[in-house]
């Protein structure tokens, strides 16, 4: 993570997800022309009492025009707002001493089929939209984006579980107009009330060649340590970072700034390195805080199938038929095995 | 009695060999990649074509319908290497449609009818970004 820091500053987009309690993830990022280069980033997401907290912040590179991002949400939202100033930072500052002192964020929003929910936070509009990929894609392109290739069966793994996607729109012209500098972002702070938190890893993958990296951090803050699944294992792409129990001086920094209220006098915290090739995260990543250590298999999306593949027909014909024949042989041979020769015959 | 048997039993084996050989030959005789078919349909599905080969006759009028289950946009380009290339590199962002360069809207079907004049192997590719390299490519062969 440390080493990772000078590329994230060095480099333009970084973003930033805190996640206090159990999850929540990060977005998949599009373009007018269905690319768009996000360098890096961080969530914070956190669970406590039965509500998910999700802090996220974009850094994009390159600006003007307008951006979008998709976040698959684990269900509908109480609210969203702007995160807090500092809480990003606070974080990783936690985890990692030396504090940048340059990290940035950004932010996109969305529209679409059954609209939940629209806010606008400084150059970011963010709808809730309800509904599948149709809904999704229609959405975009109502905005004048252009989905990845990827992008309908990414879209339908996270609808079979939950049809509540986050759509934000960063309009880096009018941050401009604001005086925020290119790779500035806006916080978000996302509160979903939810039994089964849940941090989309998957959608990071969105939209890049085989061979692109994803780099990203998420921060869990949970009531207890919580039972992951995937398992971080640094071979598929996740790496656990730390997992100790949260200094107070943290819990007191973080629960000062702007609407994170929330944060209990006592918590676990748990960073998650990503890095990985995009094939490589067909995963979300679930998380069990309980204290139960039973994370759902279905919330890490690993019983939904990941990939569909065309059966070539003919092909399946052929094999039936070969078994047929196949079967056809062996009842003759069986049966020609049981015929009794000319003498048996002749005896008979 | 075991002749008996014996004569059923072979001739239940060379039923079965018979159906399952007649069985054969009608699903190779329908499959769409080697046989030439005058009317085809393709699915686009998370950006893929299905089938990703095809075959048509030359001379004749052949029927493709394109059916985008995507809720995303796609072209269907059916051409030589130079007719692809020529898209990959090209600026417009849209096409006009002609018989063999469809754009099919998400949630979409389109119907285009070609006369191919000569045998040939084409591709048919969709050249909206990362979408060839995604997969989204095909083979027509054109055969007499």
């Amino acid at each position: 993570m440390r080493r990772r820091l000078p590329a994230a500053l060095l480099g333009a987009g970084l973003a930033l997800l805190l996640v206090a309690g159990p999850t929540l993830a990060c977005g998949g990022l599009i373009g007018p022309n269905g690319a768009v280069n996000l360098l890096r980033t961080t969530t914070l997401a956190g669970y406590h009492d039965g509500v998910e907290h999700y802090v996220t912040a974009f850094q994009f590179q390159g600006g003007g025009g307008a951006f979008g991002s998709i976040t698959p949400l684990p269900g509908v939202p109480s609210s969203v707002e702007k995160g807090g100033d500092w809480t990003l930072q606070r974080l990783i500052r936690e985890t990692d001493p030396p504090a940048p002192e340059a990290l940035l964020f950004d932010r996109a929003a969305a529209s679409g089929a059954e609209v939940l929910m629209q806010v606008r936070i400084d150059a970011l509009d963010v709808t809730v939209l309800k509904g599948g990929a149709a809904d999704v894609g229609q959405w975009a392109s109502q905005n004048g984006f252009r989905l990845p290739p990827d992008a309908p069966e990414v879209l339908d793994f996270y609808a079979k579980r939950s049809p509540i996607f986050l759509a934000a729109v960063f309009d880096a012209d009018a941050a401009k107009e604001r005086g925020q500098a290119i790779g500035d972002g806006t916080p978000v702070h996302i509160t979903i009330p939810t039994p089964n938190p849940w941090v989309p890893i998957r959608i990071l993958g969105l939209g890049k060649a085989a061979d692109a990296r994803v780099d990203a951090d998420v921060y869990l803050l949970t009531d207890n340590q919580p039972a992951l699944l995937p398992t971080p294992t640094g071979s598929n792409g996740m790496t656990l970072d730390n997992s100790q129990q949260a200094s107070q001086s943290l819990l007191n920094d973080l629960r000062s700034d702007r609407g994170m209220g929330w944060i209990p006098t006592r918590g676990w915290l748990t960073k998650i390195a990503i890095d990985a090739s995009a094939p490589q995260l067909s995963y979300d990543l679930a998380v069990d805080a309980s204290g139960q250590g039973v994370p759902s298999w279905v919330q890490a999306g690993l019983n939904v199938p990941v990939q569909v593949q065309f059966v070539d027909q003919t092909t399946t014909i052929r094999a039936l038929l070969a078994a047929i024949l196949a079967i056809g042989v062996l009842i003759l041979v069986m049966q020609l095995g049981r015929m009794p020769g000319p003498r048996a015959a002749t005896r008979a | 009695m075991t002749r008996k048997r014996a004569r059923l039993a072979f001739g239940a084996g060379l039923v079965a060999v018979v159906v399952a050989a007649g069985a054969a030959a009608v699903a190779l005789a329908a499959r769409p990649g080697t046989t030439p078919q005058t009317a085809i349909t393709i699915e686009i599905k998370y950006s893929h074509f299905n089938p990703s080969a095809i075959s048509v006759p030359v001379g004749v009028p052949v029927t493709i319908t394109l059916v985008n289950d995507d809720p995303i946009d796609h072209e269907w380009i059916i051409g030589d290497d130079a007719v692809q290339q020529r898209h990959r590199t090209g600026t417009e962002l849209l096409h006009p449609v002609r018989p063999t360069e469809q754009v099919i809207p998400a949630l979409s079907t389109r119907v285009t009818t070609i006369t191919f004049d000569h045998p040939a192997t084409w591709k048919y590719i969709c050249h909206l970004p990362g979408h060839e390299a995604y997969g989204m490519v095909g083979v027509a062969s054109i055969v007499r």
